[in-house]
């Protein structure tokens, strides 16, 4: 039970917090409960504060709308909180859609599609081109481009206030990353996760090597959803500082050698130069 | 065996430049491409104009980019009038909206959809008078009737629109006429005023037709608009719209004298 706690921690912890939030929002449509009303686009937290998606209100600002108050106080509030614990935090800790891609990968290394498939011919840098893009064309067309094929909020606003064929989304996107590509739409394509990797650079939270104490096994790499971020295993004594890391903390849970942990920023810098 | 081979021409690697050129291009080529099927997709999915927004929604195409799709509007009406289009609904995605014939907007004086809007979507200035929130001057949408389908245009007395209505005797009146058909009876034929109309579909859910014959459309729908070109007659109001039009004059060959000047200028004809 120790064990099961200690290598799945981090994981039951986000899927706590994943559930209760949506379940959150489901009770504030449902049984009126007003601790977090709205969906993940925007709410209003104990119905004052408000909180909404900084990426929505960007593509509102490209779009040409004019943007109101409580929506600048909520996206403030967002920005500045993702900034602080992670931008892509939000990706592991906070997307429905996770959980969706999480049981993709899970059934690719269980089926060992992985190394059946071994080539990924896509780049992982497509979410910034689908992110400028996003941009141009709510500017051009003058509407919020991605919000109306958002599959996250087909998700969330689905599992909040009626799903319709928000099923068939889910379901595209689990094909896809099952048998197209692996860690397909959080890992290549969704421009919310490009945007959260553009804030997350400057995060203070960060996942830290111990190359001293690293054996390499390999079993974080196995794990990462985004293993580039990975580069520094077995070599040097780095925190994780790209952005693409979603601070999901499987590394950490599967590693029995005490190698991986988290790390305020400034005092991972510090050690590395030995101040 | 191996001589009797053509040679193969070796071509030489292609240099890092060249190799940043195609790649370059490559992403811009499928960006391009993709950008044009997600246009293309927006453009449809958002191309529905038969939809009724909430009360103070904002012009329609202000509104597709402000909404947020965040359903505090939703979730703040009491009589779960508002709906948020579900994907396989056929409307823009995420958007709220209500069906009138199942659950009408049953004009809440305090309006607790408007003042919840992040966004400013739903606009609470537009539903304020005096500084304080005024359901009546509400423009969800506005009332048209078949008086094809409407009993009360064949004789039969209904006034269930009429009775339904919140702004009972202004946005629906009732005109007596005589049934010529019958050469005894009167109609009592109900008219809609499309200034006082908010378009709440208590009328639509009324009506007691199959279908019913009395139902609400965006006003960019049911309504036609007549243009600079037309003013009521003896009506200093209505001129006063004419103000700010602009002339336009076109000059062809025949239109170079003017028509009066053409009907006196007639002298050589006799």
């Amino acid at each position: 039970m120790a064990t099961l706690w200690n290598n799945y921690r981090y994981l039951f912890m986000r899927r706590f917090v994943q559930i209760g939030l949506l379940l959150l929002y489901f009770g504030a449509n449902h049984w009126g409960w007003n601790i977090l009303m709205g969906n993940l686009s925007s709410s209003s937290f104990l119905g004052v504060i408000p909180l909404s998606d900084p990426y929505a209100a960007l593509q509102m600002l490209a779009a040409g709308a004019i943007l109101a108050t409580d929506l600048l106080i909520g996206v403030a509030i967002i920005t500045i909180f993702y900034l602080l614990i992670g931008g892509r935090a939000f990706c592991s800790w906070v997307c429905p859609i996770n959980m969706i891609t999480d049981a993709a990968a899970f059934t690719r290394r269980f089926f060992d599609i992985d190394r059946n498939q071994k080539r990924q011919p896509a780049t992982r840098y497509m979410r910034y081109w689908v992110l400028v893009l996003s941009l141009i064309i709510s500017a051009v067309m003058g509407i919020t481009a991605f919000e109306f094929i958002s599959p996250i909020s087909m998700v969330h606003r689905g599992i909040v206030f009626g799903l319709g064929f928000g099923w068939a989304a889910m379901l595209i996107i689990f094909l896809f990353d099952l048998f197209v590509l692996k860690n397909g739409w959080c890992g290549h394509i969704c421009p919310l996760g490009g945007f959260y990797s553009l804030v997350g650079k400057f995060s203070l939270i960060k996942v830290k090597h111990t190359v001293e104490n690293c054996t390499a096994c390999m079993k974080c790499k196995l794990v990462c959803p985004e293993k580039q971020v990975l580069h520094m295993i077995d070599k040097e004594s780095l925190p994780v500082l790209s952005g693409e890391c979603t601070n999901c903390a499987r590394c950490i849970e599967v590693c029995d050698d005490n190698a991986l942990g988290f790390s305020i920023r400034e005092l991972a810098k510090n050690k590395r130069t030995g101040e | 065996m191996s001589e009797n081979r053509p040679k193969i021409e070796r071509k030489e690697p292609l240099s890092d430049r060249r190799k940043f050129i195609l790649t370059m291009a490559r992403g811009v080529g499928v960006t391009a491409l993709g950008g044009f099927v997600w246009s293309a997709f927006i453009d449809e999915v958002t191309a529905s104009q038969l939809l009724l927004r909430p009360p103070g929604a904002i012009k329609e195409d202000d509104f597709l980019k402000t909404c947020i799709k965040c359903g505090l509007c939703v979730e703040a009406c009491p009589f779960d009038t508002l709906l948020l289009a579900k994907p396989g609904d056929n409307k823009p995605l995420g958007t709220p909206y209500f069906i009138p014939r199942e659950i009408p907007c049953y004009m809440c004086p305090d309006i607790p959809c408007v003042p919840v809007c992040p966004t400013g979507a739903l606009d609470q200035s537009s539903v304020t008078t005096d500084e304080k929130l005024d359901i009546n001057v509400a423009d969800m949408g506005l009332a048209v009737i078949d008086d094809e389908s409407c009993i009360a245009f064949w004789g039969i007395q209904c006034d269930a629109c009429y009775r339904a209505c919140p702004l009972l005797g202004e946005a629906i009146t009732v005109v007596y006429e005589k049934n010529e058909r019958t050469g005894k009876h009167a109609f009592m034929k109900p008219i809609v005023h499309a200034d006082v109309c908010t378009g709440c579909g208590l009328c639509e859910k009324a009506c007691v037709t199959e279908k019913a014959a009395i139902f609400v459309l965006p006003r960019e729908v049911s309504m036609g608009r007549a243009g600079d070109y037309y003013i009521k007659g003896w009506d200093k109001e209505d001129e006063k719209r004419l103000v700010n039009a602009k002339e336009i004059k076109t000059q062809t060959r025949l239109s170079e004298k003017s028509a009066i000047d053409s009907l006196n200028d007639s002298g050589d004809l006799y």
